[in-house]
C-alpha cells in the first residue's frame, strides 16, 4: 500500500509542525509523521495533568487543521530509499512516497555512564520530564536532578508540578560559565522570560554549579547518590535521580538517506544550506537535527524548510535573519555548558556502557572502531541498536558510531516481508 | 480537570491510571521494574521517549513493546520481565 505526498515531514515537534503548516499554506499535499501518539515532539509533549502550553496548542492546531495535511501518528520509519519511506504503524506497514522530504527528527538526550546508572530509578533529565508528563508517579518522591544545560530547570519544574520533592539541581558547568550565559540572555528576551518563569517555579530548590553526580547507590533500585561539588563529596538519600548532559541530534534517518553531516562537538549534525536543503536533492532538514538550537530555532527552520519544500524559496529566504539570531543562542549554549573532562571520566572499568547487552567499559579497551567492538563484544547490537552507547562512546572519545543498518527500529516481520514481496530484487 | 480513568492489568494485578498515561506509568504505579538485563539486573525506563528500550514489556501477548511509547488502554494485559 502506497501513499503519495508533495511534502512529507518526519517528526511533529516544533520544527516539523512549522514545516507542515508552512508547506500546507501553498496548497500542496502534506504528510506529517511521528512515532508518538500525539503531535508536539518532546518539548511540547502532552502532560496528562497540565496539557500543553498555549504556543504548543496553537502550533499543533495550525499544523494539523489544513485540509491538505494528513497526520500519521504512531508511525515509525523502517527503511528509506530515494523518493519513499517504508513505515509501520500499530496496524500495518506502508510506503510513503514524496516529492520533497523534511527531516525534523529532533534530538535525543546525551546520557553518560556512571557507576549505578543502570539502577531502576535513574533516568535522564529530559527522560524524567517525559515520564512525568506520561503520569509516571512522582508524588512525594525525593528527586535529584543533575547533568547540564537549561533542560535541568524544565525537568525539575515538571517534576515539582507532579508532586516530587526536588532535593536540588546539580549543574556540571562552573558558576562563572553559567553566570556568563545568564548575562548574555538579554539578547533573547523570550528565553530570558522562560528562564525567569522556570526559576520562579523552582523557588526553594537549590541550584548547584560545578556539581556532579558521581555514583548512584542502591540494591534493586536507586536509594542514594554521591555528589561531588565545590564542598567535596556528599551522599544524598533519594528515590529518583535524573541525569542528562544535554542533547544530541538524531541523524539515523538522515544518514540512511545519505545526507552529508558535520561535527557538533563529539557528535554530528546534518549539513544544510541557507534554505535548509541537505546534500540530497529534495531532502530538507530543520531544527535540532541541524544542531542543538532549541525550540525557537526549530520553529524558524521548520517554517523555512516547509516553504522551500513546497517550492516557495523566496518565502523561506525571508526568515534567514530570524534563523541567524536563533542559531546564535545555540552557540551560547554550547560554549557555556561545555562538558568538563571529569564528566567523561565517571564510568569505571566495570560500569556497563551498552545497557542492552550489558557490556562494561573495560571490554571495549583496545577497539578503535564500532564495527570490530560490536563483533567481539556485542556492544551496540541490542534492542536500542546503539542509540545510547553509540553517543556515549563518541562523547568518551572511544570511537564514533558508524554503519547503521535498516530497519531503523525493530519491526514486525510482516512489515519487512511485505517489503520483500514489493521489491523482488531485495528478496 | 478530572481525567477519565483507564483500567488495566500488570502482572495479573489491577492498576488504574488517568486516560493518556503511558503503560510505563501504569507499571511504575505498581512499583515494579520493566525487565531483567542479559546479566539479570533489573531495569526500568531511562529516556522516556522510546530511544533506550529499557522499558520493554509484553502487552496483550506481544513481546518487546516499549511501554513509554504506548498509552494505557482499557483491559490491557501487561507482563514485565520476559
Amino acid at each position: 500500500m502506497t501513499e503519495r505526498y508533495d511534502v512529507l515531514v518526519v517528526g511533529a515537534g516544533p520544527a516539523g509542525l512549522a514545516a507542515a503548516q508552512a508547506a500546507a499554506s501553498h496548497g500542496v499535499r502534506v504528510g506529517l509523521r511521528d512515532a508518538q501518539a500525539r503531535a508536539g515532539g518532546q518539548v511540547w509533549r502532552h502532560d496528562v495533568l497540565a496539557g500543553v502550553p498555549r504556543l504548543a496548542r496553537r502550533s499543533i492546531a495550525a499544523a494539523l487543521a489544513p485540509a491538505g495535511v494528513e497526520w500519521l501518528a504512531q508511525t515509525r520509519v523502517l527503511l528509506a530509499e530515494a523518493g519513499d519511506l517504508l513505515v509501520e504503524d500499530p496496524q500495518r506497514a506502508r510506503r510513503l512516497e514524496y516529492a520533497a522530504l523534511v527531516l525534523a527528527t529532533g534530538a535525543r538526550e546525551l546520557l553518560l555512564p556512571f557507576p549505578g546508572w543502570t539502577l531502576p530509578g535513574v533516568t535522564g533529565a529530559g527522560g524524567l520530564q517525559a515520564l512525568a508528563k506520561q503520569d509516571w508517579p512522582l508524588a512525594g518522591k525525593r528527586v535529584v536532578v543533575a547533568g547540564s544545560g537549561p533542560l535541568l530547570f524544565a525537568a525539575a519544574a515538571t517534576a515539582r508540578r507532579h508532586g516530587a520533592r526536588v532535593l536540588g539541581i546539580h549543574e556540571q558547568a562552573g558558576r562563572e560559565a553559567v553566570a556568563r550565559f545568564a548575562v548574555g540572555l538579554w539578547r533573547w528576551p523570550g528565553k530570558l522570560a522562560q528562564a525567569m518563569a522556570l526559576r520562579a517555579q523552582l523557588l526553594g530548590t537549590g541550584y548547584h554549579c560545578g556539581s556532579l553526580v558521581r555514583r548512584a547507590l542502591g540494591a534493586e533500585r536507586v536509594q542514594a547518590v554521591e555528589i561531588e561539588g565545590q564542598h567535596g563529596v556528599q551522599r544524598l538519600d533519594c528515590d529518583l535521580v535524573a541525569v542528562g548532559y544535554g542533547l544530541v541530534p538524531d541523524l539515523r534517518l538522515a544518514h540512511m538517506l545519505g545526507c552529508a553531516s558535520e561535527a557538533e562537538g563529539a557528535h554530528e549534525r546534518i549539513s544544510v544550506d541557507g534554505a535548509q536543503r541537505t546534500s540530497i536533492a529534495g531532502v530538507y532538514a530543520a531544527g535540532e537535527v541541524c544542531g542543538i538550537g532549541g525550540r525557537d530555532c526549530a520553529r524558524v527552520e521548520g517554517a523555512m524548510a516547509g516553504h522551500a519544500a513546497a517550492g516557495a524559496q523566496a518565502r523561506a529566504a525571508q526568515l534567514q535573519g530570524a534563523r541567524r539570531h536563533a542559531r546564535a543562542f545555540a552557540a551560547q549554549l554550547r560554549r557555556h555548558f561545555a562538558l568538563r573532562p571529569e564528566v567523561r571520566g565517571l564510568a569505571e572499568p566495570d560500569t556497563v556502557v551498552c545497557r542492552c547487552e550489558d557490556v562494561p567499559l573495560c571490554a571495549l579497551d583496545g577497539y578503535t572502531d564500532s564495527r570490530s567492538a560490536k563483533l567481539a563484544t556485542r556492544c551496540g547490537m541490542g534492542a536500542c541498536q546503539g542509540r545510547i552507547c553509540g553517543s556515549v562512546l563518541a562523547e568518551l572519545g572511544r570511537f564514533p558510531r558508524r554503519g547503521d543498518r535498516p530497519p531503523l527500529f525493530p519491526a514486525r516481520l510482516s512489515s519487512l516481508s511485505g517489503e520483500a514481496a514489493a521489491n523482488p530484487r531485495d528478496a | 480537570m478530572t481525567a477519565r480513568r483507564v483500567h488495566l492489568e500488570v502482572n495479573g494485578q489491577p492498576v488504574e491510571v488517568a486516560e493518556g498515561s503511558s503503560v510505563a506509568a501504569a507499571i511504575a504505579r505498581l512499583g515494579v521494574p520493566c525487565r531483567r538485563s542479559v546479566r539479570g539486573e533489573w531495569r526500568a525506563p531511562l529516556c522516556g521517549m522510546g530511544v533506550c528500550f529499557e522499558c520493554r514489556v509484553r502487552i496483550d501477548g506481544v513481546a518487546q513493546q516499549r511501554s513509554c511509547m504506548l498509552p494505557a488502554r482499557e483491559g490491557m494485559r501487561v507482563h514485565t520481565d520476559d
